[in-house]
């Protein structure tokens, strides 16, 4: 097999972080090339680099064996490299027609040839089996369908080695199956293929090679065929990590408790649709479901900060009409936001600030209406010695945390005053190994303790692995519950994509009320 | 005479289109701006540019179309300076935009003061004359006002049909709003998005410095001191109101300047039952109420005001 693209020694720092440290790496004509590494490991950085995004601090760029011109985009793209970036480039108010074609005629001519554009596009679409509408505005297709205008947007400028960053971070499943045959297709035409990723299964499905990527450096490289999920999870983590597993356990009594509520959301029209759903004491119950199907307007309920139009929600036994932040915290409802950054901290305060954010009016911390600095502070310095917090202190700027970290002082928040109910949104969202069995750790440890744990997450992996029960959100209905222990991920994965489970479903349903 | 009746003079469309005119020079100009993702404030100061360098060029012995050049020209060299700050820079664009008035504003002033110290009455120039189209002039109504308007009318309707020619049917115009919406996307096809947001922001604002120099070289004769007198602000407004599209821009123009010539006419007849203040109100009262009702729908550029770096971590 011929090299068709060949990386030497490329170095890039960002200040003093050193983001790619002598990295080498070659691609054959017809081959899948996973890319492994955590967050921050230095996999986009590389692949952006070879795209023509960053410029190299040192090292080079080969394609068909002729150099490649450093910092240009419009080189790559000539050169035949395509991307399908990790956060789509594409503009969601223009047509899918209009997001392909730009950049592929000259800028100055007066008239755009958009009949043989959408010739071609139709060609490209059906060959590839790539369906998608060219007068529909981006904006209104799925993930799926947009991810497949990116990949025709590259095919469409005879991109022979595809970059794919993080496909299947947004899809379900089954969209995942679909995206892998139309990779195999691709590679059967002769396209090589970077694909990248931090789920071992999927690599193991689909790629031929393996790199993994430590802390910029390539650590580990083999044939696909001979690796396992415990060898790269180590490669890739640098030491053993096994994620903490659910044991069973009896579940006691009710702590939350939702009959026929229902909410329409002001903007987004999505709804929650007469959800009844009940979590008890000493157990996690796991919420699956491609996002925006209600789990906002769910987790925006239980933690106060809207209320339901219909139907009821009793927390620990008292019914509550009219839930507020500061009510439902009171009450022990321990919250661990989605999104981390826009509500789970405030970036630009300090460690200390953050974390008393929920004690705002009670002692210790406010005596007479003004803050205790030195209670706060004590109290921020055990919290982050308990829940191991790397940090410089409880003055530093929030922001300044990795993802890891801010997520621990979240989690020494809400789950230092031993809340009743958690409500995990996303936990080990974007978070690397290590992080993330810390978190599956702590919130076993809440049930261990007593609390009730509602888990709203996207992984399948992560959802089965903690639940004792879980449920499907869909379009805002939640289906009845069903025993972790007996379903399965291509049921969920139906299930989140709207189909009735009860044609396959074997495990024991309705366990809910 | 009642507001029926007005609305069926030919006076009344005449002045309707004449006051749009410079509404929809600006109102294009702010347009393809806003559509590369950048927000021009500068524009009220950009047409007192145009209106004082259009009118000082013929003043000074040049000819009309030479002066509209000018004009369009100095408002490129603004348009540049906007550019340098926010797209290369990154700086605020409200903050730029008006800081770019102040100056813009002043100078001409300053330029005008400087170079004719001694005028007491504001001086004249001989402006464009209104030119009938043929047989076009001919028609009922429409004739007299329509097709009896001078060249810079025509000019501003022409513009209509090229911008939205240029920004839906070009790869230019492609590049343009593709900048506004999402940039990297642009910069991923390895053009470069400053590049096309600088170009965009040069030509809406040589747009908005004609639009200000129909009033010195087309509607009056002579620069008087705030003479386009919140005219860009309207504009910008109308930018919204259109959705961000040029036909919608020509049609808030004319209800805005329609809405403006009515009142004028109705103040006339109405006598002093109601003070003259509401009648001048009026305009600006309803254009809030259309943007309430438009801006709902509306879909604003992704990227507006977000400055694009190369080579950020995203």
């Amino acid at each position: 097999m011929t090299a068709v693209l060949r990386l030497e020694n490329i170095t890039k720092r960002f200040g003093s972080l050193v983001a790619n440290d002598s990295v080498s790496l070659s691609l054959a004509r017809g081959e899948v090339l996973a890319l492994l590494g955590e967050n921050g490991a230095g996999k986009t950085t590389l692949m952006n680099i070879l795209f023509g995004h960053y410029v190299a601090d040192e090292g080079r760029v080969e394609v068909e064996g002729k150099p490649l011109l450093p910092g240009a985009p419009h080189a790559a793209i000539a050169a035949g490299v395509g991307m399908v970036h990790q956060h789509f480039t594409l503009a969601d108010n223009l047509t899918v027609l209009d997001n392909v074609v730009l950049g592929t005629e000259s800028l100055w001519r007066p008239w755009q040839n958009r009949a043989a554009a959408r010739n071609r596009l139709d060609t490209m679409s059906s060959e590839f089996g790539l369906t998608v509408d060219p007068d529909a505005r981006v904006g209104d297709l799925s993930v799926g369908e947009r991810q497949r205008v990116e990949i025709l947007k590259a095919l469409y400028r005879d991109a022979r080695i595809l970059i794919m960053d993080e496909p299947t971070a947004v899809l379900t499943p089954q969209e995942t199956e679909v995206l892998f045959d139309t990779l195999r297709r691709l590679v059967e035409r002769g396209l090589s293929i970077i694909f990248i990723s931090h789920k071992l299964n999927e690599i193991l499905a689909i790629s031929d090679r393996v790199m993994v990527l430590r802390r910029g450096k390539i650590v580990h490289e083999m044939p696909t065929s001979g690796a396992d999920r415990h060898i790269l999870a180590e490669a890739m983590v640098g030491h053993t990590v096994t994620r903490p597993k659910a044991e069973s356990m009896v579940s006691g009594a009710p702590v939350l408790a939702m009959q026929d509520v229902s909410l329409r959301a002001p903007t987004s029209g999505v709804a929650l649709d007469h959800v009844n759903l009940v979590v008890h004491a000493h157990e996690v119950v796991g919420i699956a479901g491609v996002s925006g199907n209600g789990q906002v307007q769910l987790a925006e309920l239980i933690s106060g900060l809207c209320r339901a139009e219909s139907g009821s929600m009793t927390l620990f036994g008292e019914t509550i009409a009219n839930p507020t932040p500061a009510k439902v915290v009171k009450l022990g409802v321990g919250r661990i936001p989605e999104d981390r950054h826009a509500e789970g901290v405030i970036g630009e305060m300090s460690i200390w600030e953050n974390m008393i954010s929920e004690d705002l009016r009670a002692l210790p911390i406010s005596r007479r209406g003004l803050i205790d600095h030195a209670a706060a502070r004590a109290r921020t310095e055990a919290q982050i010695e308990r829940f191991d917090v790397r940090c410089p202190g409880p003055d530093a700027e929030t922001r300044l945390l990795s993802g890891g970290n801010m997520q621990k002082l979240i989690l020494a928040r809400a789950l230092s005053r031993e809340p009743g109910l958690v409500l995990a949104n996303q936990p080990a969202r974007g978070l690397d190994e290590g992080a993330i069995a810390y978190v599956h750790g702590q919130l076993l440890a809440a049930r261990e303790r007593g609390a009730g744990v509602l888990l709203i997450t996207e992984d399948l992996e992560e959802l089965l692995a903690l639940s004792d029960r879980v449920a499907v959100i869909y379009q805002g209905r939640l289906s009845a519950t069903l025993d972790a222990k007996t379903v399965t991920p291509r049921q969920l994965g139906l299930m989140m994509a709207g189909h009735d489970p009860s044609e396959e479903q074997t495990g024991s349903g309705g366990a809910a009320a | 005479m009642d507001i029926l009746e007005i609305l069926l003079t030919t006076g009344f469309w005449a002045a309707t289109l004449r006051i749009a005119t410079p509404l929809i020079f600006g109102t294009l100009g702010e347009l393809i701006c806003e559509r590369a993702g950048v927000l021009n404030l500068g524009i009220e100061g950009i047409m007192t540019m145009g209106a004082m360098a259009g009118w000082m060029w013929v003043y000074q012995g040049g000819d009309l179309w030479g002066g509209l050049a000018f004009a369009a020209f100095i408002g490129m060299l603004f348009g540049l300076l906007h550019s340098g700050f926010t797209v290369y820079l990154g700086l605020s664009q409200h903050v730029t935009g008006i800081g770019i008035t102040l100056l813009a504003s002043s100078l001409s002033y300053f330029v005008f003061r400087m170079l004719l110290p001694d005028a007491t009455t504001p001086p004249k120039i001989e402006p464009f004359q209104p030119y009938a189209v043929p047989l076009l002039s001919d028609l009922p109504v429409l004739g007299p006002s329509v097709f009896t308007q001078t060249p810079m009318t025509y000019l501003a309707l022409i513009c209509v049909v090229v911008i939205w020619y240029g920004l839906n049917r070009t790869p230019v115009g492609l590049a343009v709003r593709m900048a506004g919406e999402h940039p990297l996307a642009v910069e991923a096809q390895g053009i470069d998005v400053l590049a096309v947001r600088t170009g965009a922001v040069m030509v809406g604002s040589a747009l908005m410095s004609v639009g200000g120099a129909f009033l010195t070289m087309s509607a009056f004769d002579a620069f008087y001191f705030g003479m386009v007198n919140g005219r860009g602000w309207i504009c910008v407004a109308l930018v919204i109101f259109a959705s961000w599209r040029p036909g919608k821009a020509l049609l808030g123009a004319l209800l805005f300047a329609g809405i403006d010539a009515l009142q004028v006419r109705v103040q006339q007849v109405s006598g002093a039952a109601i003070p003259y203040q509401f009648f001048l109100m009026a305009p600006y009262v309803l254009s809030i109420l259309a943007m309430v009702v438009m801006a709902r729908r509306a879909a604003y550029p992704k990227a507006l005001l977000a400055p694009f770096r190369r080579g950020d971590r995203a």
